[in-house]
């Protein structure tokens, strides 16, 4: 199977052989974080998910990230749960925004401060 | 009218001009000062919310409004002035007088002993495109969206095509994606995008939006609002092939046609310009045509990787400190070309007899796979770089060892030999 490394703009080409739904061998990557990448994206494929929410008291939207990827698959219902979050200015970078996402254990943390 | 002197005024608070003026308060400069147009400092990263900047430099993976943000506290705590709601109206290059214009203090005119220039780049508008149909609402580039969408929370649509496979282009078809458009189709007229291919996997392929290779919009219907377009394949010479239209109902239409160096500035100031890059023609540390003007970031050339826009002005920001100091070397000039598959280098000058590393940055010509890039100083091999793949769509950076580079004595050419 062919991939791309999403994980530097480098986008290295990886070739992945899988036998059993088992990663047995990966090539093409630059760096050890190529063939870790390739493991998990032929296995259970994560995004960092970034979006914009609106604030109360505050013109401009507030970007947020989740801390560390989380499954590719739940990117839709992430976006829902983020969509009924209602929050206020001021907002500081890096605070939690919404805890343990979906269950994946993952936190929401604002990337910008607004209305501080 | 107010007056003042400083020794380094860098035109920009984006990545670039932050990280001049970094590098030139390091080096010991405290009568420095940033004009930035905008009320923020942070250039167009404040829009970019969006993970994958910063892997090189901070070995972290952040977004835009947090890379921007360390260099802003860094400024901050350095006590870097940064002057906001500031617009430079002209530069002089003979005189490094500078005119500038803001609420707060009216024209100001401030004269540098050297001037960073750090303004960063511009979307390539419709007009230039010459894209057919009427001029109805719903038409926007990728970067005004956006805005629209990051800076000022509202969807500039529902229904979304989008022209052209820039990298804003795809990350403004996941963004509209994720915020509850749907995205139908990206076209792009050449064979090959021009955006990266990370972008291509985690922001079409994720959405299963279909990318259209050799394809181009060749009607767009509409009066007030845009109702849709019609796609269509090209042939070789790029012309529409009859037969093959797709038609999109469809709101919005999202022009990512490539970018270009803001240098109205430049050229006014009498700062000679590359017709390949748009950007200034430049030696090894960034100096332009014209003593103490140095040019780093967008503005130089369209970079795709911020972490490469901050290594380049922090070398020029320490190059304009050594020349307020008198200690910058200048002289002879040995030139750099472009040869077979390369477009673009930059430096185009390196100063003869310095040992200081070089990075020759340059756009591959074409798709190249398993090509070696191979850089001659008269014929003689310096350095090569070998890769899986060379594409327009990335930009391509070779380095030159200092004891390389001191041994330079004649024209640098770079080239890509293909397999
Ligand atoms: C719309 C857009 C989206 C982009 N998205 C991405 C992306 O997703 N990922 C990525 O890696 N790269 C992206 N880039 C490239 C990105 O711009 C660069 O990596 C980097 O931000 C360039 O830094 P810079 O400081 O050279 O320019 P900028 O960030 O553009 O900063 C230039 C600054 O100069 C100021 N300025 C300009 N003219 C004047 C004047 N006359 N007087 C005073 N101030 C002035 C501007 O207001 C601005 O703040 C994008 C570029 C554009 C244009
Ligand atoms: S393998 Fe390493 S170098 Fe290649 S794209 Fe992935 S992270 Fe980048």
């Amino acid at each position: 199977m062919e991939i791309t490394c999403i994980n530097c703009p480098v986008g290295c080409r990886l070739s992945v052989t899988l036998e059993n739904g088992q990663v047995t061998s990966v090539t093409g990557n630059t760096c050890k974080r190529g063939e870790i990448y390739a493991r998990q994206e032929c296995v259970d494929p994560q995004r960092m998910v970034t979006a914009v929410i609106p604030v109360a008291g505050s013109a401009m939207p507030l970007s947020v990230k989740t801390r560390t990827p989380i499954p590719k698959k739940l990117i839709d219902e992430c976006m829902k749960a983020l969509s009924a979050v209602e929050i206020a200015a001021p907002v500081k970078a890096g605070s939690v925004v919404l805890a343990n996402v979906c269950g994946t254990g993952v936190d929401i943390i604002a990337t910008k401060s607004v209305g501080a | 009218m107010n007056s003042k002197c400083v020794d380094i005024l860098v035109i920009g608070a984006g990545p670039a001009g932050l990280a001049a003026a970094i590098a030139a308060k390091e080096d010991g400069i405290d009568n420095l000062l940033v004009l930035e147009r905008e009320h923020n400092p942070g250039g167009i990263l404040r829009q970019c919310i969006h993970n994958g900047f910063g892997l090189h430099r901070f070995k972290e993976e952040l977004t835009g409004p947090e890379y921007a943000q360390r260099d802003i506290d860094r400024a901050r705590e350095m006590g870097i002035e940064i002057q906001t709601d500031t617009t430079v109206l002209s530069v002089d290059g003979k005189t490094h007088t500078v005119t500038c214009v803001s609420s707060a203090h009216g024209v100001e005119i401030i004269t540098a002993k050297a001037i960073i220039l750090a303004m960063g780049c511009r979307e390539r508008p419709r007009g230039a495109l010459g894209t057919p149909g009427t001029r109805c609402a719903g038409i926007y580039s990728a970067g005004t969206a956006q805005k629209f969408v990051n800076l000022e929370g509202y969807m500039p649509g529902k229904r979304v095509v989008i022209l052209g496979s820039g990298d804003i282009g795809l990350i403004m078809a996941r963004r509209m994606t994720l915020q509850g458009a749907k995205v139908l189709a990206c076209v792009e007229l050449m064979p090959f995008s021009s955006g990266l291919n990370r972008n291509i996997v985690q922001c079409l392929n994720d959405y299963d939006i279909p990318l259209y290779l050799s394809h181009t919009v060749i009607d767009i219907k509409g009066r007030e609002r845009l109702t849709g377009v019609t796609v269509a394949k090209v042939d070789a010479n790029r012309q529409p092939i009859p037969g093959s239209e797709i038609e999109f109902d469809c709101d919005t239409l999202l022009l990512s046609v490539g970018l270009i160096p803001e240098n109205e500035l430049s050229e006014g100031a009498g700062v000679k310009l590359s017709p390949l890059t748009s950007g200034a023609e430049v030696d090894d540390v960034l100096q332009t045509n014209l003593p103490g003007i140095f040019a780093c970031g967008n503005v130089l050339h369209v970079h795709d990787l911020v972490d490469h826009v901050s290594n380049e002005s922090f070398r020029a920001g320490h190059a304009a400190a050594a020349y307020v100091r008198g200690q910058l070397s200048g002289g002879d000039t040995l030139d750099v070309r472009d040869g077979d598959g390369v477009r673009g280098t930059v430096p185009q000058r390196i100063r003869k007899g310095v040992s200081e590393e070089v990075d020759l940055m340059f756009r591959p010509s074409g798709v190249f796979r398993n090509a070696t890039c191979i850089v001659t100083c008269g014929g003689r091999e310096i350095a090569r770089k070998k890769a899986p793949i060379f594409t327009p769509g990335e930009m391509a950076v070779v380095k030159l060892k200092p004891e390389i580079v001191a041994g330079l004595d004649d024209t640098v050419t770079v080239t890509i030999e293909r397999s």
